[in-house]
């Protein structure tokens, strides 16, 4: 069985219909990245899974619990970690107290240590920052921070929302660079992003989003040639 | 008297300012809404403390603890009740239901007291005022009066040394609270971002209790400070000093709590000053002038500050 298993998920805000029934699985150790347009829906999935926005109808099945009926905060602590869009990091806290909420749902003083140190060798440049306000980062070290936080938690899922938005051609690869060693070490991983070949290019598997609708999926590799996702997101 | 009086005098009502003023400010940096019946907590914290004390068996230091808790209480039900249903509705809806709350409070007080004014006993009614002399090149300290009348430096009573050091205590207390502690920090986190904290693993609507319990627990406290200094109490009495600490939680940048202090001690002293000096009937708007004037100057509060968003 799936790690996370989407079922004819529908979200909607007001009389608008913002995911029209889409159903998909990510399995135990996979990058797996939902691609599409500006207003395809992508935000919305991953706000549904964890339970920012309710959903109008679907299941959304986590290691055998039904998340639609689990309450937003309890979900972190079943192993699921979110990277916003937008990272949303607590800007007027230190770059430390960020991550010290990240493990906000942890007890092992000893074990949250140990998180800290990993997230310090995995993001050097932050424990150089460790007692900066946050919100005085820059965008790149900002991000690095927000999935920093993301695995304090030490989930088993990590769920990115557009980590490479906003950032300079160097931390775009530096971004997915660590995204990929993110997932080597063991983490499941669920990336939405625009932009798509950098996406396809570390993904196992991918899903096409437009308008609320899962219009493709398949391998990453064998996505990167289709004629129309060429067409339409690689820009070629 | 001297102006070191007036100064200790406008000293501890602002004591007592900036506790209503960090309910105010604490609710607003949290729920982002303006709750005007903070100021009634006070008065039902009077209240409260006023019908203990006056039945003859319950000690002065447990009615003060039964009037936190009452309010305590109050606080997370009005929570719960009134605003917490309308979390996603517009600000105004917010607004008028708070103003809402704040008249279902008073007219409440006023079918179970009256409109008459109870004279409430002080909490510390038998402790002798302190005094200080200047006598042969040096100060000296009395606790019994003494015919010194023309040394003396300072006379400062029981309730206000015991405003001043009681409100110093809570900010120090609850500065702490907030910076080192989980629940503290929770909070901060949710008044920056409600969606990230969740993400963390915060329970949003337990800190929002947790907030209004807070505040309305200083707002108890205040009360009983103030009703033992100024010892007129009835219905009406929370909503002055009320709006008095929202202006000072403006003043000191609403949703700063350092700034809520500060803010709150400027306004007491502010208003015993111009009382003493250029006139008692004009000192409230004396207040709201300086509030006006350094709006005007720094819109966002003297330590209210913006934050510039990065991509």
């Amino acid at each position: 069985m799936s790690m996370l298993h989407i079922e004819d998920l529908h979200v909607s805000y007001g009389a608008i219909n913002a995911i029209k029934g889409i159903s998909f699985d990510v399995d135990e150790g996979e990058i797996i990245a939902l691609i599409g347009a500006n207003g395809a829906g992508k935000t919305t999935v991953l706000h549904t899974i964890t339970g920012l926005v309710p959903p109008k109808s679907g299941s959304i099945v986590f290691n055998g619990t039904d998340l639609t009926k689990t309450p937003a905060h309890k979900i972190v602590s079943m192993g699921m970690a979110h990277v916003p869009e937008g990272r949303r990091i607590f800007q007027q806290l230190s770059v430390y107290e960020n991550l010290m909420l990240g493990a906000f749902t942890r007890k092992d003083k000893a074990e949250i240590q140990e998180s800290v140190e990993n997230v310090f060798k995995r993001f050097p440049r932050l424990k150089e920052r460790r007692n900066q306000i946050a919100g005085t980062l820059s965008g790149g070290e900002q991000q690095m921070l927000a999935m920093g936080r993301a695995l304090m938690s030490h989930p088993s899922i990590i769920l990115m929302d557009e980590p490479s938005m906003g950032l300079s051609p160097l931390y775009v690869s530096e971004i997915f660079d660590i995204i990929r060693s993110v997932n080597e070490s063991g983490t499941t991983v669920l990336l939405v992003e625009q932009n798509a070949k950098k996406a396809l290019s570390i993904a196992n598997r991918a899903y096409v989003l437009e308008t609320g609708n899962i219009v493709l999926s398949g391998d990453a590799k064998e996505l990167m040639n289709n004629d129309s996702v060429k067409k339409a997101y690689l820009g070629e | 008297m001297s102006f070191i009086q007036y100064l200790v005098s406008g000293l501890s009502l602002g004591a007592i300012y900036a506790l209503i003023a960090l309910g105010y400010t604490m609710v607003y940096g949290i729920a982002k809404m303006l709750n005007f019946a903070h100021g009634d907590i006070i008065m039902v914290g009077g209240f409260t403390a006023f019908t203990a004390i006056s039945s003859a068996w319950c000690p002065v230091w447990l009615s003060v603890i039964i009037s936190i808790v009452v309010c305590t209480v109050l606080g997370v039900v009005i929570e719960k009740i009134a605003y917490k249903p309308l979390r996603n509705a517009p600000p105004l809806a917010v607004l008028i239901t708070a103003i809402g709350v704040s008249y279902f409070l008073q007219n409440a007080a006023l079918l179970i007291f009256g409109s008459d004014s109870k004279n409430f006993p002080s909490v510390v009614k038998n402790a002798p005022p302190f005094m200080l002399v200047y006598e042969n090149s040096g100060v000296k300290f009395f606790t019994s009066p003494v015919d010194t009348a023309d040394k003396l430096l300072l006379t400062i009573s029981m309730e206000t040394f015991v405003s001043i050091v009681v409100s110093l205590v809570i900010m120090a207390a609850l500065t702490f609270f907030i910076n080192k502690t989980k629940a503290g920090k929770a909070m901060l986190a949710v008044s920056e971002d409600k969606g990230a904290a969740q993400l963390m693993g915060i329970n949003v609507n337990a800190t929002i209790s947790l907030t209004f319990a807070i505040g309305s627990s200083l707002a108890a406290v205040a009360g009983v400070l103030m009703c033992s200094s100024y010892p007129l109490l009835n219905p009406y009495t929370g909503s002055m000093p009320g709006i008095k600490a929202f202006v000072a939680a403006v003043f000191g940048g609403i949703g700063s709590i350092p700034g809520a202090m500060i803010g709150g001690i400027l306004l007491g002293v502010i208003e015993q000053i111009s009382k003493a000096y250029i006139s008692s009937q004009l000192s409230d708007a004396i207040v709201f002038m300086v509030l006006i004037i350094v709006l005007i100057f720094k819109p966002t509060g003297i330590l209210g500050k913006k934050i510039n968003e990065k991509v």
